[in-house]
Formats: structure tokens, sequence, C-alpha cells
């Protein structure tokens, strides 16, 4: 598998650290809420989704960015790469 | 029809013409008592002791491809019980004494072969955590016997003893832990329940659930039409994420692809099973002689039964370092699985906040090990609304209370379990 690298180009995935699901967001508020419950939502909750999913990766032997990259689950295509602060998918950040 | 030596040569004497399917391939019912979903390893383990233990029979196994094509035909097949943690040892025990009987409770031939399971340690600080493992397993009356160098030696004098880099210290070793013949033990399992009058239905996908006004699921959609259930059990490991999706559940697992490994056939040369301590690497020798290994999960989630190169590197290199005899034989086949790999690396078997909806989930990739008990649990679980003695821990919602069974230590971190 490569991963398209907005910065360095396509690279070979060993060059990179996962992260996961890029999804969760962690809760501002410290996240405990009132019950805890947004923290436990964001630390082990997963959609874990067939298909598309977008998600981290850490360029830790290239340009040490991190990336937001939309791959399929079943196919290992990515329809997009992009750094950190975006949103592969056009959402906000 | 009872297999035994004397049908044996029955059937002999009719040139084998009068062998019966194993199993009956049953079409689905408008309805049962509980409907199992997903015809692995441990779908049809429950259905079996549900009728064998529990005596209900309007069961049925919904499977949507073949029995056992799934993880339950696809995994190194080692089974052990040298676990650490009060949570899991007296439930992976129970599985190992499941195992020790099996064959005569199914009649059926799943080559259990207790040959010894022997992890090697490679450092003092991993000897120590060892020692602590054992005693921990002696305590729970397991057998584990903690070797020195001579008696790693002794049992594997082709092992890289004195690599620079991680020379070969010791061993903790399970002699009662072995293999079983994965695609026999799925057989056995659903040849047995089929007699006991359980349905297995396959080429039936579940594709969503019934559910009345209260919200609670009376049966499951699929491919082949509606079915009612007073209860729906879900089994179906790699696949757990998308199916409670459906209905509604979002839960603390990842799927992720696991690779294995055989060799063309070698004469006997691997004794039992053994780990490598210092990277991820194990390995054992099949029947028919073809060294069976693996190693990591790919680390990121994946629904492609198949892995990838690096994985295969780094398994290879494994296999190097601790044996380098095996560069001299060729890789015959690899394959992947996808596993439900759980925030803690622990499984869960418990009832969902879904009424009569239940989740038998989360194994990783150690879930061979545990389909006798995994089926006796969950079936304990189904047929009486209160977990089994040794699967309380095993709980959905440890995660939020904070109970997890962490037993290698990295936290909810599912690509690193
Ligand atoms: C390469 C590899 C090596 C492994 N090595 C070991 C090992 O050495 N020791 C060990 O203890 N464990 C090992 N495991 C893990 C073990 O195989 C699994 O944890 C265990 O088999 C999972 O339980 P199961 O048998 O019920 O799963 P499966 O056999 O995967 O059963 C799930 C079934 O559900 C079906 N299903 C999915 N979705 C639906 C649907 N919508 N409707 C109907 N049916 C559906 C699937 O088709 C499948 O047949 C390994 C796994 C792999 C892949
Ligand atoms: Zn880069």
């Amino acid at each position: 598998m490569r991963i398209p690298c907005p910065f360095c180009g396509s690279r070979d995935s060993r060059e990179f650290v996962y992260r996961g699901d890029a999804a969760p967001a962690r809760p501002t508020d410290g996240g405990l809420g009132a019950d805890g419950e947004p923290m436990f939502d964001y630390v082990y909750l997963r959609d874990n989704p067939i298909g598309e999913l977008e998600e981290f990766w850490y360029h830790a032997q290239g340009c040490r960015n991190w990336l937001r990259v939309v791959r399929d689950t079943r196919s290992h295509m990515i329809s997009a790469a992009v750094l950190g602060a975006g949103h592969a998918t056009g959402g906000q950040a | 029809m009872r297999y035994s030596i004397l049908e044996l040569a029955r059937q002999a004497l009719s040139r084998h013409r009068g062998w019966k399917p194993a199993w009956r391939d049953a079409q689905p019912r408008d309805g049962y008592d509980i409907v199992i979903v997903g015809g692995g390893g441990h779908g049809l383990a429950t259905a079996f002791y549900l009728a064998s233990v529990h005596g209900l029979t309007r069961v049925a196994v919904v499977e949507r491809g073949w029995i056992g094509g799934g993880n339950a035909g696809r995994n190194t097949t080692i089974i052990r019980s040298n676990y650490g943690l009060p949570g899991n040892e007296p439930f992976y025990e129970w599985a190992m004494k499941l195992w020790e009987g099996l064959e005569q409770t199914l009649n059926y031939n799943a080559m259990v072969s207790q040959r010894g399971v022997l992890n090697l340690c490679h450092s003092d600080a991993q000897r120590d955590a060892y020692a602590r493992r054992g005693n921990a397993m002696r305590l729970h009356g397991v057998d584990s016997e903690l070797l020195d160098v001579d008696g790693v030696r002794r049992l594997a004098p082709f092992l890289d003893f004195d690599n620079a880099r991680f020379p070969v210290q010791g061993g903790l070793l399970q002699p009662r832990g072995g293999t079983a013949r994965h695609d026999a033990v799925n057989w056995g399992y659903a040849r047995a329940a089929s007699d006991l009058g359980v349905d297995i239905i396959q080429n039936c996908e579940v594709t969503g659930f019934m559910t009345d006004a209260a919200g609670a699921v009376t049966g499951v959609e699929t491919s082949r039409g509606p079915i009612r259930a007073g209860k729906v059990g879900l089994a179906v490991a790699g696949m757990t994420g998308v199916v409670a999706a459906k209905a509604g559940l979002k839960l603390p697992i990842e799927s992720h692809a696991l690779q294995a490994f055989v060799s063309e056939g070698l004469k006997p040369l691997i004794p039992g099973v053994i780990t490598f301590g210092a990277g991820h690497f194990y390995v054992s020798q099949s029947d028919k002689g073809g060294l069976v290994f693996g190693g990591d999960i790919e680390g990121y989630n994946s629904y492609a039964q198949r892995g990838n190169l690096p994985v295969v590197e780094d398994v290879c290199e494994g296999g190097m370092a601790l044996m380098p005899m095996i560069g001299r034989a060729r890789l015959l086949r690899s394959w992947g699985g996808i596993m439900d790999m759980s925030m803690d690396g622990s499984p869960i078997i418990d009832r969902t906040p879904i009424p009569g909806l239940y989740l038998n989930a989360g194994w990783c990739y150690g879930g061979f090990k545990a389909t006798p008990a995994s089926g006796w649990c969950f079936a304990h679980l189904l047929a009486t609304d209160s977990p089994h003695e040794t699967a309380t821990a095993f709980r959905l919602d440890r995660f939020r209370t904070g109970h997890l069974i962490d037993e290698k230590g990295v936290g909810a971190q599912p690509n690193l379990h």
C-alpha cells in the first residue's frame, strides 16, 4: 500500500504510523461531562465502517506531518489525503 | 449415524457408498426460539450447547456463506489457556477442559493435539513476567512450567539461542496447550448440533433486524426472507461492527486483517507450538508437515480478507531471527481473515442494550482456542439470561465502567493488541 503524502508524494505505507479513525473528536471540556460519557465515546466507541474511512496517518519517516487519509477498508484504495488540520472530505476541522 | 470403527468396517464392505452428509442442509422456518447469526466455530458451538446442555432445539444458525468460511477456517489452530488475568484464565481453562473431551462429546475427530505451547523469553524482565504469569496459571489449577535455557534446548535444539540481539533465555511452557484441526471443529459442532435438531442455514445473510414497538429485537431480516426469533445472538467475528450497526449499536471494536502462512510439507521438525518473545512470530507444524505460522495484524482497519507485504516481511524476519533453518523452506500459501479487535484485547459475551439481542464478539486473533467455552458461555447466557461463572468479566459495559481486561497492557489501541 502506498500513501499519497501531500508534502512528500506517493510513499510506502511502512514510512507511516497509523492512528485510526479520524472521526472521534476529543471532548473539549476535559471530557468528563456529567457522566464521563463523551470521553468514553471518544476513547472506546468506533463506527468501524466497511467502505470509506477517514483516518489519521503520521508520516514518521518522512515529513512528520499528520495526514487525514480517506481509504476504502475493503480495497485500500485511497481517494484523498490532506495535511492534518484539514478535512479530506471537506467538512470542519 | 455414529462414527466408529464398526461403522467404518460396515461402510467399507459397501464400498463407502452409504455415508450420509454430516449435517442437514436446512431451509429457514418462519421462526425459532433462538437465532444465532454467524456459522463460525462460536456460532455452531453455541447452537450445540443450547441443544445439548439446555435442551433448546428450536434453534437456527444463519450463515451468509458456508460454515467455517470465516476465521474459523482461517486460523493457525493454536489452543492454550496460559492467561494471566483472573477475568480470563478460568474461561480459557474451561475451554481447554472442553477441548480435552471434545471428540468424545461430538463423536468427531477434531485432531486435538496437546503437543505443548512454548513462549520464549529473551530478557530478565520477560522471564519475570513469565514467572508471574506461570504462577497465576498455577493458582488457577492450570499447568505451566518455567524453563531455563537448557530446558528449552531439550525441546527445540534448532533455535538461534545465541542470537546477538535476542538470545533465547528460557520460556514458559504449557504442556496441555497445542493445536486442533479448525475445519473439523466446525464440522463436528455442525454435525452434532444438526443431529439434535438445530437448523444450519447456509447462504443466508442477515441484512437487518425486526423489532417491536418497544424496540426489542424480534427476528432477523435475511437474504432468504424474514425469520422470527425469541432471541438473537450475534457471533459474526470480523463483521460484528457491520451487523451491529444494522441494529443501531456502536461498539468498542475495530476490524483488522491478520495473515497466516504455511510452508511446503516437511518431515517432523517442530515439536509443539513455539512463539518468539522479542517479535511477533509463532509457529507449529501441521500433521501434513507444513509449518503453519503467523505474526502481527496489519495494523490498520481492514475488511479485506487478505494482508499486505510489510507484515509478510515482518513475520518472515521474525522467523529467521528465531529459527534460521526455516529460510530453506518454501512458502506454499498465505491468506487473511478479519479480526474483531476489541479495545482492551479481550472478548465480549453479554446482553446488549437492545432487548432480545445478545453479543459474542471481540475475539481479536485469539478466538479459536476459546471456541468450546465461548459456545458454552454464550449458550448459557442466551438460555438463562445470566452470564456463565467463567465469563462474568466479559461485559460490554466494562469500557464504560473502567473494568477493562487488558491482558497485554496496551490500553485502548486495538491495533496494538
Ligand atoms: C490468520 C488467523 C490466525 C488465527 N490464529 C488463531 C490461533 O492460532 N488461535 C486462536 O485461538 N485464534 C486464532 N485466530 C482467531 C480465531 O480464528 C477467531 O477469533 C475465531 O475464529 C472467531 O470466531 P468464529 O469462529 O465464530 O468466527 P468466524 O468463523 O469468522 O465466524 C463468523 C461468521 O459470521 C458470518 N457472517 C458475517 N456477517 C454475517 C451476516 N450478516 N449474516 C450471516 N452471517 C454472517 C461469516 O460469514 C462467518 O462465517 C486466528 C484468526 C486468523 C484470521
Ligand atoms: Zn510526508
